[in-house]
């Protein structure tokens, strides 16, 4: 069966439709959001949904619609950063240890299997915490100091076994330069996997960007997604109301990750799944 | 036959890790941008007090003194203490040691319930394969995985705690039961990703030919399931399920926060706001050395469980 008559199964495109609506509101949301998130009206704390304040208001009387709205750029841009950086440099070390093999190969592995050793957000909160004021900048370095590891991984694991492939000799035959060989020749061969695994990241990141703000340790942005669930459950005895809000928000755009990511993966491998 | 080499160096290569571990955590300290100084002594600070701090810290030293000085630490098993006035204030292992049977205790009630959902979860969804059991099966572990910890634990609290008082609620670690909503709240995110991994084991196993033989023996699907499939096909599934006890131990932060438990997530967090580097750095150390350790004794054991693995084929 080619590629072409494949089909991407509905759960993918219920993944696709989340992602391009976070995508989307990551764009305009700022601009649609009906209020200011710097607008407090201390006679309107706590409100109910209504139609003034479609989602309530927190205990400043800040509009959530529209904190949540710019959170929702906060958290695309992480990600993405996240994401692709890591992609990039996970997937640059990975293919350079598996053609050169030896000592480089060696060395990069050690580092994998060190950072591997760190179990799940544990090194990005040292790290995070440690920073005397972290931005989003420190943010997107602390998750990617072990983010491109897996990527590693992946990437050495494929140009191993391609490395020997007939058209890959044939390349190193004719006298093209390594560099060549290894992103000309072997890279585009191996992106799939690579996507695949980007977009089941992608939720990851954010994930994890909810933990730290909530932990406290994230960027000092009162609207990002984990500092609203974190403010929110400070007030979960007055109304759950504030913590369910941002807590769904994350929850669609990780299940949108998932579903999109097996729904690619299925796409490009069908026999993976039965 | 047992082949010892795969000991040695799976044994290896685990003694590199905790060797790498223990350096990245004392780099962590000196890679990061800011004085550690700073941080501790607040902008009033006078230098008398700044120079005194300096040299309690070893921040004087050269860099390789100072690690001789840390690995000491490590050595006489205190891992150091806090400044100023560090002989007046307990060892980091003393306190790491009080808050660890709170987490291994967290730790474990995760793993019960992660186990305890997964596997009929699992189990189920692949025997009925394409029905609607194994579509709501999947919805349920989908959902698990999606669900952030810092969002369940407050929504859990306000249900079972605050709206329907059946459980109790935060601040009361010692109390009966008091293990039950951590457990849930730690352990949904591993039984989603276990009950995924268990249905394609299981599918996988199910199509194999021997699975066919048993079935063309006239054995009940019972047996075919229970003895035949399930010991294939849960294997990786244990794996898998203990190399994430180590992931629960750092997971444990985000719970202990939520439910005010004791722990090493906790300590780490007071470590934090206190600026308590040592502490901080130990607790680092402990959590990802557990990790090691738990990780190496899985694969060992599963090298004795499958021959295939220790032969490196």
């Amino acid at each position: 069966m080619s590629l072409a008559d494949r089909k991407l199964s509905p759960s993918a495109w219920i993944g696709i439709a989340l992602m391009s609506l976070f995508l989307f509101l990551a764009i305009f949301g700022p601009w649609l959001a009906p209020y200011s998130v710097l607008h407090q009206d201390l006679d309107a704390r706590f409100l109910g949904p209504s139609s003034k304040h479609w989602l309530g208001t927190d205990q400043h009387g800040i509009d959530t619609l529209s904190q949540v709205l710019h959170g929702t750029r906060i958290a695309a841009m992480i990600s993405a950063s996240v994401v692709s950086l890591c992609a990039v440099t996970g997937t640059m070390l990975g293919v350079i240890a598996g053609y050169y093999r030896g000592v480089v190969d060696e060395v990069i592995m050690r580092i994998v299997d060190i950072l591997l050793a760190f179990p799940g957000i544990l090194l990005n909160i040292a790290i995070v915490a440690l920073v005397a004021r972290p931005g989003i900048g420190t943010m997107v370095i602390a998750l990617c100091v072990n983010g491109w590891v897996r990527y590693a991984r992946l990437a050495r694991g494929q140009v191993l076994a391609m490395r020997e492939l007939e058209y890959v000799s044939a390349a190193r035959a004719i006298g093209a330069k390594p560099s060549t060989v290894m992103f000309r020749h072997i890279l585009p061969n191996m992106l799939s996997p690579i996507v695949v695994m980007m977009s089941l990241s992608f939720g990851g990141v954010i994930a994890v960007e909810a933990s730290l703000s909530f932990l406290g340790l994230g960027p000092q942005l009162d609207y990002s997604w984990g500092s609203l669930l974190d403010q929110g459950t400070t007030f979960s005895w007055v109304t759950p109301r504030l913590a369910l809000i941002p807590g769904i928000a994350i929850m669609l755009v990780v299940l949108g990750s998932n579903l999109l990511g097996d729904g690619l993966r299925d796409y490009y491998d069908p026999k993976g799944r039965r | 036959m047992f082949d010892s080499s795969f000991i040695l160096r799976r044994l290896g290569s685990s003694a590199i890790a905790v060797a790498g571990v223990s350096i990245l955590v004392f780099l962590l300290l000196h890679l990061i941008p800011g004085d550690p100084i700073d941080q501790l002594a607040g902008g009033e600070a006078t230098p008398e007090q700044r120079e005194e701090l300096e040299k309690c810290m070893h921040l004087n030293e050269p860099l390789g003194t100072q690690f001789k000085i840390f690995l000491g630490t490590i050595a006489d098993g205190s891992l150091g203490r806090q400044c100023p006035n560090p002989e007046s204030k307990p060892t980091v292992m003393e306190r790491i040691l009080e808050k660890l049977p709170y987490t291994i205790e967290l730790a474990l009630g995760g793993m019960v319930v992660a186990l305890l959902f997964a596997l009929p979860l699992g189990i189920l969804a692949a025997v009925k394969r394409g029905t609607w059991v194994d579509a709501a099966a999947a919805i349920v572990s989908l959902s698990g995985l999606s669900m952030h910890t810092a969002f369940m634990g407050p929504l859990a609290l306000v249900i079972f705690f605050d709206k329907l008082s059946w459980l109790p609620g935060p601040a009361e670690a010692d109390a009966p039961l008091a293990l039950v909503l951590p457990s849930v709240v730690i352990g949904t995110h591993l039984m989603a990703m276990l009950a995924r991994m268990t249905r394609s084991s299981l599918v996988e196993v199910l199509d194999n030919d021997y699975i066919r033989t048993a079935r063309a023996k006239g054995l009940g699907e019972r047996v075919v399931l229970l003895k035949h499939a399930l010991r294939n096909a849960l294997l990786p599934v244990i794996t898998v399920a203990g190399l994430q006890f180590g992931s629960l131990l750092g997971g444990a932060i985000i719970t202990e926060k939520i439910f005010e438990r004791p722990g090493l997530g906790t300590l780490l967090l007071e470590g934090i706001s206190e600026r308590n580097y040592p502490v901080v750095q130990g607790t680092v150390l402990v959590i990802a050395i557990s990790y090691v350790i738990v990780n190496t004794l899985v694969d060992l054991s599963y090298g004795f469980v499958d021959p295939r693995i220790r032969k490196g084929a």
